[in-house]
């Protein structure tokens, strides 16, 4: 109890932030541009996770959560960083043929790529720019209270951040999430993804490529040009477990030229343009993503095969959706903390992670399987896919009831 | 106008709001005894901030519509009203009938750093004090005369004050939906309600004419099996009323 004396209510957050990664930040930037009040803990100092060799991955950020991004005032931060997607082409290995998926020109770019590091370093800034968010960037918890009056976390230096509702951004193993009990169903691939920016001979011309080898899909995907005017992609290499180990060891220019032989010289020759990482896939998916006074978002919520570059969009439809829970009740009266808010933000994103991991998981498997009869149904599959899409629409948004609708955020408008 | 002979911040022996912090606990679980309640309080929410924007030109947007305002809550329970209206910025007095009730509110606030001036008296003791907001939710159907009762709620309000009820209609359907099937399964405690005591519509705006108001809006609280509880046109489970001054222009 002398914990909550020493908390005076100017102190009192209406949300306390669990991980400043790019949900969580990006959580504490929407809420600020509503109004709400908001403290991010996250135990890395920003000067670790901003340099330049810290993060060498890239993220499709897709148009609904651009058009978010634009609506909170982070966009404007990113301007000119980011490398509008104009196809993705997708391929059963180096055969010719395969599909492009073709944006018709009023849905604009699929998505447009960033590095990391940008994305971060934006966010950053807009959170530090932001008058109702307090960062707490370095401080690790210690103790973490949640009851029926509000949450508590300790900090390892002795200060302590109130609220009403903590989230819980930590990523895929959040122990915010072991703490409160709930289950995670977790399917590990067999396999693990290669990440690595590359420069190449010639341009992309805004083209993604999806080439699907038996061992996993090979992603290249278009980056801007660095400041000498080089060409950049990232490349996203699924490789079997047992093989990652060795592919990391391999020299630089060795595993360039491996790389530009799965690229079948498509974009030239290639050079190392970032340290490579390596990263376990499998995909996850909580029980639950609420609890009393507690929201999952992101990793910690969910996890998806990276094949399809929605991870990191579905952390953001997961920060629209809370976001305007919030703000509404804010707007009654409600404590951000009330079980009503977090019901129905439970029941808005629970059938939209589980279609998209169901979905991207059969995706995989489909491209896992080897042999000839096996190219023939992913070249049928992949038509299936595209006609998919408006069907799963349909069903969603009939499925759903009132929690069909697309929260405002992602249609660019605040809540 | 002159609440000084009411003391605002009540004095809370600690044992006995250890008592009462362990039975808010289920008071105010969602999942307990007034779970219907937790359930609808979003929504009757919801109709009395349209009222509030309406009636005082008020945007939407903010999260201080009640800014400056006195607000009171007859028949408070626990506090599931009182306490939205003081974050809305209102100067809240919450009353009830029931000394626990009052108790169990207390403790609430107090973990909730809000200050609501519970009382536990009824409507008819307030002496000169006038308040901007009326609110009184599925109180009505349980007094035992509505007239008199409606009469002291119109004598509390300010001159520009707005009046805000719920209660449940008189008709077969709410005698099965409220009755014999919330009651029956357990979803509100049994004998909370008598269907005789139930009020219409048309029977609740007498009242409120007589006590010299003017009804300037009545909803029905309906239940959607896709989305539970949601204002709606069909008045016959349940109703919100509100009502003004009536200036003698109109």
């Amino acid at each position: 109890m002398t914990v909550r004396m020493e908390n005076t209510p100017d102190s009192l957050h209406d949300v306390v932030i669990l991980g400043g990664g790019l949900v969580g930040i990006t959580l504490a930037i929407a809420l600020d541009a509503h109004g709400l009040t908001s403290a991010v803990i996250d135990p890395a100092s920003p000067a670790t996770t901003l340099a330049p060799g810290f993060d060498g991955r890239a993220s499709a950020v897709a148009s609904a959560a651009w058009r978010m991004l634009g609506a909170i005032g982070v966009a404007a931060r990113l301007e000119g960083q980011g490398c509008p997607i104009a196809a993705i082409r997708v391929t059963d290995g180096l055969a010719p043929g395969g599909l492009v998926f073709d944006p018709a020109p009023e849905d604009g770019a699929v998505g447009i790529m960033f590095e990391n590091r940008r994305l971060r370093r934006a966010l950053r800034e807009a959170a530090e720019a932001a008058p109702n968010v307090t960062l707490f960037t370095p401080a690790t918890p210690a103790q973490v209270t949640r009851d029926a009056d509000g949450v508590r976390v300790m900090l390892e230096d002795g200060r302590t951040v109130a609220g009403a509702l903590l989230v819980a951004a930590e990523g895929r193993n959040s122990p915010t999430r072991a703490a409160a009990g709930i289950n995670v169903a977790t399917w590990q691939y067999d396999h693990a993804a290669i990440i690595a920016s590359v420069r190449h001979e010639h341009p992309h011309d805004g083209i993604a490529h999806e080439i699907f080898y038996p061992a996993g899909p090979f992603a290249i995907l278009p980056l801007v040009d660095d400041a000498e005017g080089r060409h950049r992609s990232a490349i996203v290499w699924t490789v079997a477990g047992k093989d990652a180990e060795g592919m990391l060891a391999l020299g630089d220019r060795g595993f360039a030229a491996e790389a530009e032989k799965k690229m079948g010289g498509l974009l030239g020759a290639i050079t190392l343009a970032s340290p490579r990482t390596t990263y376990p896939l499998g995909f996850h998916h909580a029980a639950r993503i609420t609890g009393e006074r507690l929201a999952l978002v992101g990793d910690a919520a969910h996890g998806i095969h990276p094949i399809a570059g929605q991870g990191l969009n579905l952390g953001f439809r997961d920060v629209a959706a809370l976001v305007e829970v919030l703000v509404e009740a804010k707007r009654l009266g409600l404590d951000p903390g009330d079980a009503q808010g977090l019901a129905r933000y439970e029941r808005w994103r629970a059938l939209d992670t589980f279609m998209v991991a169901a979905a991207t998981d059969s995706l995989n498997r489909l491209f896992g399987l080897r042999g000839r009869t096996a190219a023939a149904a992913r070249r049928f599959g992949l038509g299936a896919v595209q006609r998919l899409s408006p069907l799963k629409d349909r069903f969603m948004a009939e499925a759903r009831g009132e929690t069909g609708t697309l929260p405002k955020l992602l249609q660019g408008i605040a809540v | 106008m002159n609440a000084s002979t009411h003391p605002v911040t009540p004095t809370i022996d600690p044992a006995e709001a250890a008592h009462f912090g362990r039975m808010a606990a289920d008071w105010w679980d969602p999942k307990g005894s007034s779970a219907m309640l937790h359930r609808l309080n979003p929504v009757r929410l919801g109709y009395i901030r349209a009222a509030v924007d309406t009636h005082w030109h008020g945007n939407p947007d903010t999260f201080t519509p009640l800014e400056g305002r006195r607000a009171l809550d007859v028949g408070c329970g626990a506090g599931l009203l009182a306490e939205p209206l003081a974050r809305l910025g209102a100067t809240v007095t919450a009353l009830d009938a029931a000394p626990e009730n009052i108790a169990v509110a207390r403790a609430h606030a107090v973990g909730q750093r809000l200050t609501i001036d519970y009382r536990a008296v009824g409507v008819e003791t307030l002496a000169d004090e006038r308040f901007d907001l009326v609110t009184c939710m599925e109180v009505i159907e349980h007094v035992s005369d509505p007239a008199g009762f409606v009469a002291a709620l119109a004598r509390v309000l300010a001159p520009d004050g707005l009046l805000i009820l719920s209660t449940p209609n008189r008709t077969p359907l709410s005698r099965l939906g409220i009755i014999t099937v919330s009651e029956g399964l357990g979803r509100i405690p049994k004998g909370t309600h008598d269907w005789d005591r139930f009020i219409r519509p048309e029977e609740l705006a007498v009242l409120l004419t007589s006590a010299g108001l003017r009804v300037t809006d009545t909803t029905g609280l309906a239940f959607s099996p896709g989305r539970g509880l949601v204002l709606s046109e069909n008045v016959a489970l349940n109703y919100l009323v509100t009502a003004v001054a009536d200036s003698g222009s109109s």
